[in-house]
């Protein structure tokens, strides 16, 4: 379609709209809308996550237990390959594995033990992605990715099973909380903001739950205690209330 | 797509003969409508978010030019390109071009009922390019040339059996049952599809004008690969999908899941900002996203504005009892159930889906469960009025509804027939308290009797009741 064909049908689209909703759009309507944009705020966030630090740490533990993730607690970051290595050779997994370059992952000595490691995006048959998250959420027991260089989103996605690590003061009460951090921030949003609840699922066939349909089969969230040198997201709540 | 919804009485018939899909309808209950309560009754605050989210919807509707106008604005300084479409001609026009010029050869696809609406599947094979749907459901059905029957299953009416079948004439391997190993099957199938492709294909959920986002829900993760591995990413969707602010998103995104499927959350939620960023080592490097009206704009400033606030859970047609006697391809195009019934006759014409709103007993249940709350048979009330006053109904049940009319409009009258009548059928009736057959009334005795009535009217007992209290 040619250019004008294009502009054309954004004018006749936009014309009907007008139309219907019987607006010039004066200065009040857009006023209207200007504001509500530069002054966003949750209208309604469930109480469920309203609770202490350690409470709410437990509420994300439960709640991604429930969608079947396995979780684990430790320390350090220094404790990670440990820990990953402890589940591989409980789940039967080859030793090799492929990570996001991350400062917080990298307190950790990838080259000692036994794991096979490499950083970057995962190629196709690569068994275990890991990756760090830039936040939690208690709410729904969620990991919060944020894509960059060193991030790459098919970590996550790719091979059969996702390991993702959390530092404990970043788990946050609501969605709304850890994405008011970038607007915080005064940064763009990157690329991709992945939201991961469970590993992969699907019910297509007769409504019956099969893990595994082109994400992870297997999802791994290790929470991390030591402080992450981040800001505490915890402490982060997007002010409430247009109405 | 082709609609077939005029054929609906007929679609019906083959429907209830149809055994294997009558089972599957039967699986609704103790799925969808179990865990949908279930759902709701883990949180305390779902009705007042259910009232928030159609305030935020109705307010952004009634602005909705002004919050396209942003979210245009802000996709294309990220880096996106926006593209308007009047009707499913210019879409598939649009895309076909972007495939053209990125020298597509095949396209990935994550399940999107607007390109089942502007039938992109076809226009892309008359191309010469190979769309590959890799949602599990979407997947299915494309091996077995059919059409999704549902708006969140598509594949809702496949039994195991003829899963396995379909896999192994088309899969080439031997023939496998377990529900496990035939996903195990299409994933292995359909992963290296995702490195071929040239053009990723997806909906969007919704679209964020605070950040010129898109918002992309599945529990598969197949929209992420979808996206995520081509050189070039489109994006299909209405023009109602828009919503302000991230914060807004989120309100609806916590309806969405509980309502449809009885998840809390999706398993992957994905916000999408603009193209691969210079430095980034993953994601499409031309991200296109294709604005459809193709009828929508037509509901706005009417009686059928309400209906632009689905955000497309499928918790009406989980609800709903012609739905799951029925099945969605009875309805005859993409969209099912009662939110279909409202929709179709908009999109395609109230000629061509005449028979839709009145497929309905307006038992309410979809109201109920509505999200959004939409008035649902209200709005299929607005398109049997419309019907009327376009003389769509049939001959006898107009001039039927004149008579009652000239009757229901002289109290007295309508009074003294219906006494008469009434008593009459109790007396005809006293013996077996039921009739095998009336005059007229065969739609009715065809299947099942007629309970005779008691001798006396509605009225004549509310009189007596009164007196009495």
């Amino acid at each position: 379609m040619s250019a004008s064909g294009r502009n054309d049908a954004r004018a006749a689209v936009m014309a009907r709209m007008r139309e219907a909703l019987q607006s010039g759009r004066d200065g009040e309507a857009k006023e209207t809308v200007r504001a509500r944009l530069a002054a966003s705020a949750p209208t309604l966030v469930p109480a469920r996550a309203d609770l202490d630090p350690e409470a709410r740490i437990q509420l994300f533990i439960d709640q991604a237990k429930a969608v079947q993730a396995d979780v684990e607690r430790i320390e350090r970051f220094a404790d990670l390959p440990e820990t990953i290595a402890d589940y591989f050779r409980r789940h039967n997994l080859p030793m090799r594995l492929v990570k996001a370059t991350d400062d917080r992952l990298d307190q950790a000595d990838w080259n000692g033990g036994l794991l096979e490691v490499r950083a970057g995006p995962p190629e196709a048959d690569d068994p275990v992605g890991l990756s760090a998250a830039f936040a939690g959420i208690a709410e729904t027991g969620t990991l919060m990715l944020a894509s960059d260089t060193d991030h790459p989103t098919t970590l996550a996605f790719l091979p059969e099973t996702a390991v993702i690590a959390v530092p404990s003061d970043r788990i946050a009460r609501a969605y709304e909380d850890a994405l008011h951090a970038f607007r915080q921030a005064g940064q763009p949003l990157p690329r991709s903001i992945n939201l991961v609840t469970g590993p992969s699922r699907s019910g297509d066939i007769e409504q019956t739950l099969q893990l595994g349909a082109h994400g992870p089969k297997r999802l791994l969230v290790v929470l991390v205690d030591e402080a992450s040198g981040d800001a505490p997201i915890a402490d982060i709540k997007a002010s409430a209330g247009h109405q | 797509m082709q609609p077939t919804s005029l054929a609906f009485k007929d679609n019906v018939k083959r429907a209830l003969n149809d055994r294997a899909l009558q089972s599957a309808l039967a699986l609704a209950e103790g799925g969808f409508q179990k865990n949908r309560a279930a759902a709701a009754a883990r949180l305390p605050e779902f009705e007042a978010l259910r009232d928030a989210a159609k305030t935020l919807k109705d307010h952004t509707l009634a602005h909705l030019d002004l919050y396209l106008e942003a979210f245009e604005q802000k996709a294309s300084e990220a880096g996106a390109v926006v593209h308007w479409a009047r009707d499913d001609a210019e879409a598939r026009a649009i895309i076909l071009e972007i495939c053209r010029k990125a020298d597509a050869k095949s396209v990935t696809k994550s399940k999107s009922m607007v390109t089942e609406e502007i039938g992109l599947n076809e226009a892309l094979e008359t191309a010469g390019i190979q769309p590959v749907e890799t949602d599990l459901g979407e997947h299915i059905i494309q091996l077995a040339g059919q059409k999704p029957s549902h708006i969140l299953a598509p594949a809702f009416h496949v039994t195991k059996d003829k899963v396995s079948d379909l896999f192994a004439e088309h899969h080439g391997r031997p023939r496998v049952e377990e529900p496990e190993a035939l996903l195990g099957e299409a994933r292995a199938f359909l992963r290296e599809k995702y490195f071929q492709a040239d053009v990723g294909i997806t909906g969007a959920n919704f679209l964020i004008a605070e950040t010129g986002s898109i918002v992309l829900v599945t529990n598969e993760g197949n929209a992420e690969l979808t996206q995520g591995l081509p050189k070039v990413h489109i994006a299909l969707t209405g023009i109602e999908k828009v919503v302000p602010t991230l914060d807004d998103a989120f309100l609806l995104l916590r309806l969405l899941a509980r309502s449809g499927t009885g998840q809390d959350f999706s398993a992957y939620t994905t916000l999408l900002t603009g193209p691969k960023r210079s430095a980034d080592r993953d994601g499409p490097e031309e991200f296109h996203i294709v604005l459809l009206d193709n009828g929508r704009s037509n509901m706005l400033g009417t009686g059928f504005q309400d209906m632009l606030r689905c955000i497309r859970c499928g918790a009406c047609m989980n609800h709903c009892p012609v739905y799951l006697t029925a099945g969605g391809h009875a309805y005859g195009w993409v969209y099912p159930g009662p939110m279909g019934a409202v929709l179709t006759p908009g999109f395609i014409g109230i000629e061509e889906g005449q028979h839709l709103p009145n497929a309905s007993t307006f038992c309410g249940r979809c109201e109920q469960v509505c999200p959004m709350r939409i008035p649902l048979p209200k709005m299929m009330r607005h398109w049997r009025e419309d019907q009327f006053q376009k003389k769509l109904t049939p001959p006898t049940a107009r001039y039927g509804l004149a008579i009652w009319g000239f009757f229901a409009k002289r109290p007295s009258l309508y009074q003294f027939g219906t006494t008469i009548a009434i008593a009459a059928l109790g007396l005809l009736g006293r013996a077996k308290g039921r009739f095998r057959w009336l005059p007229l009334a065969s739609g009715w005795t065809g299947s099942r009797d007629l309970p005779a009535p008691a001798g006396t009217t509605f009225q004549a007992s509310w009189r007596k009741q009164r007196g009495r209290t």
